[in-house]
């Protein structure tokens, strides 16, 4: 990724990147194939990452995060991705999981949770989905009632990702009437009573991540563990969800660099018609083309990290980041298996992977048919 | 207790490297320095007996030209608390002999209950120094260690040999030289590396330390590299086809070889 060419805000951020970098080379390039291959989530070299900082970038140094604005965060995203999605995306999941308490928490939750969450050892999980209900999250049905101290919940979250081995789940709940204003937030420890992990998904890629049903049967949350205020559950859900949807198109555009990068030394090295096959034009311009969607997905998703750290609306930049990056992302992949011929359809080279990781890109926090539903509604609405 | 870790600057061993055509000494100019593989491992396991033992101080020391400086800030980001670089012109040219008279000046100054270094380094990989330092200073060596106890003043180490290990043990002031089945060393963190910008970095030149430019440098040394030689590349190796006699062909090869 050396050719990558970047701005930084602050030498501090130059020194991340390159401490990004040292772990991405030495603790993930070595041992992605490996945990795929046998479908292990790797806790361990999260905890790594963790204690070098990179679970808690983006939030406030006096709970123990490091104050990095998103366009810096991102770029540690991206470098993670190129060599390993799942990783990328549990470091993006886990900092969407602190969203809520970081923003909606009490001081006194805060103090008492924030500093562990941030702090690298433990790791969140975000329960919004539901099997009957993805996109259409506001007419969630998994139900909390509160009886003096204490909710009880009973239904069943979808597709949670870390689901069995997450330490915290923030589970967005219904607690009034219908629709997006009866939703609340709750912030439940892995060890809730009444909280089930079921059957893992065999999933199409990202094999290490563990993604699962969670079903919620009486599970006993104590009251104090209420983010924000009853009905504000959708609000912060949707918030947290504009700042994750720029974490997943960081992840797509460092997958994409990672099956460029790739396919790039591939086509130097392979040759027919007795020369290198990258000195085709009909492959060179395939490249170039790819390297191309690359740097706008780049400049797209850190143009709207930029306005989120300037304190500017930037959701619907994020939805237009978020998609046309995982868009890119599958595009490039298809492509980059292409490149390879016959050795891109094999496990023995990551195009393959790559291939299958960048599609669940263009479904997670919010299909990209919803990203265009939010981008089209502004589009209708402005003046 | 206070805990001194030797770290030296060396080239990449992963890399391509040189010797100088004009001195024959390592060429450091064009090649990617890194802190010497084995010292990570030592100052691993000083930061551990530091986080176990309340009140322990741990400091780096390094000779080393002005490049070495990322060196230490690297080292530094790891966690210890401070760091002493011996810098002076006066070094180039230095032999182990030389060097084990300057970090002894610097440690004596420094005056640690332990010294922790690499069993070797990867330019020169001479396991030398361990042994000259303890001399010059007077304390115990414990080298080659693949496993170090503090209990106390009361150091013990398992001492890696080809067979296994021996155990040996001493009081403090020592010196111990590690390999690196000793640990696993840490990433630095992002807070670490912030951190490692604000440590105080001591520079000492010769002067400083009572030792005269003659006793350093080319001026002391008392071993040189007459010349070097690029080693040949590999030649093919010999094929042995299975014709009844393989085995044979096969043990005689190693005989031949010297491998049994
Ligand atoms: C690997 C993986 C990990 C996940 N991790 C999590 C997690 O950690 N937490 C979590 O809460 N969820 C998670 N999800 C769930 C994910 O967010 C949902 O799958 C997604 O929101 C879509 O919901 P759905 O699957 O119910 O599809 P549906 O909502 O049923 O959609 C089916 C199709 O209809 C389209 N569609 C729906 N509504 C409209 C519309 N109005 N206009 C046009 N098209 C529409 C969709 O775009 C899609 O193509 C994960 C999913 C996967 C696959």
């Amino acid at each position: 990724m050396a050719s990558v060419a970047r701005l930084l805000p602050t030498p501090e951020a130059h020194d991340l990147l390159e401490l990004t970098e040292e772990l991405a080379e030495k603790e993930l390039a070595p041992k992605v194939d490996d945990y795929e291959a046998r479908g292990e989530f790797p806790r361990e070299i999260i905890r790594t990452l963790g204690r070098s900082g990179l679970m808690g970038l983006p939030y406030p140094e006096e709970y123990g995060g490091s104050a990095q604005p998103y366009e810096v965060y991102l770029q540690v995203l991206e470098i993670l991705a190129a060599r390993w999605v799942a990783v990328a995306e549990a470091i993006s999941v886990h900092t969407l999981a602190c969203y809520p308490l970081a923003y909606h928490g009490s001081q006194e939750q805060q103090r008492r949770w924030l500093p562990d969450m941030l702090g690298g050892e433990l790791l969140g999980a975000y329960c919004l989905s539901e099997p009957a209900g993805g996109s259409d999250a506001a007419n969630l049905t998994t139900r909390a009632v509160k009886d003096r101290e204490r909710y009880f919940i009973n239904g069943t979250k979808a597709w949670i990702t870390h689901a069995g081995v997450a330490d915290f789940y923030n589970v967005f709940c219904r607690t009034g009437g219908p629709g997006p204003k009866g939703i609340s937030c709750l912030l439940a420890p892995d060890h809730t009573a009444g909280l089930h992990v079921q059957n893992r998904e065999r999933t199409m890629g990202l094999k290490a991540s563990p993604v699962a049903q969670i079903a919620f049967d009486d599970a006993v949350v104590d009251a104090d563990r209420l983010i924000g205020q009853e009905g504000e559950g959708f609000r912060i859900a949707m918030g947290a969800l504009d700042a994750g949807r720029l974490g997943i198109a960081a992840c797509a555009v460092g997958l994409a660099q990672g099956a460029l990068n790739y396919a790039t030394i591939y086509a130097r090295e392979r040759t027919q018609f007795g020369k290198p096959i990258i000195d085709f034009q009909g492959l060179g311009f395939m490249l170039a083309d790819a390297a191309t969607q690359i740097s706008a997905a780049r400049a797209l998703t850190l143009h709207a990290a930029r306005l989120r750290d300037a304190g500017k609306p930037y959701s619907i930049e994020a939805a237009k980041a978020k998609l046309f990056a995982s868009d890119m992302a599958m595009r490039v992949t298809t492509d980059m298996v292409q490149v390879l011929g016959g050795a891109g359809y094999v496990a023995d080279h990551p195009v393959e992977r790559y291939f299958r990781e960048a599609k669940v890109l263009q479904i997670v926090e919010g299909t990209n048919q919803i990203q265009r539903l939010v981008i089209s509604r502004a589009l209708a609405k402005d003046e | 207790m206070k805990i001194v870790v030797l770290v030296k600057q060396v080239p990449d061993s992963g890399a391509e490297r040189n010797l100088r055509a004009e001195d024959n000494t390592v060429d450091r100019a064009s090649a990617n320095n890194v802190i010497n593989e084995m010292d990570e491992y030592a100052l691993e396991e000083a930061l551990r007996i530091q986080e176990a033992h309340g009140g322990s101080t741990v400091t780096v020391l390094t000779m080393g030209p002005e490049r070495a400086t990322e060196s230490i800030r690297k080292a530094l980001s790891m966690g210890p608390d401070g760091a002493v670089h011996v810098l002076d012109d006066a070094l180039s040219g230095t032999d182990a002999l030389g060097t084990s008279k300057v970090l002894a000046a610097a440690l004596k100054r420094l005056e640690p209950d332990l010294v922790l270094c690499g069993a070797e380094s990867t330019d020169a990989r001479g396991q030398v120094l361990p042994h000259m330092l303890a001399e010059r200073l007077g304390v115990a060596a414990l080298t080659g260690a693949r496993k170090l106890t503090v209990d106390g003043s009361q150091l013990t180490i398992e001492r890696q040999t080809e067979e296994g290990y021996e155990v040996v043990t001493a009081a403090t002031p020592a010196i111990v030289s590690v390999w690196d089945t000793i640990n696993e060393p840490r990433y630095p963190s992002f807070k670490g590396i912030m951190a490692a910008k604000k440590k105080p970095v001591e520079t000492l030149t010769l002067a400083d330390l009572g030792v005269s430019a003659d006793e350093a440098g080319w001026a002391g040394a008392l071993t040189t590299v007459a010349s070097h030689a690029k080693r040949p590349p590999r030649s093919a190796g010999v094929k042995v086809t299975d014709d009844g006699e393989g085995g044979t062909k096969l043990v005689e090869f190693l005989v031949s070889e010297k491998f049994v």
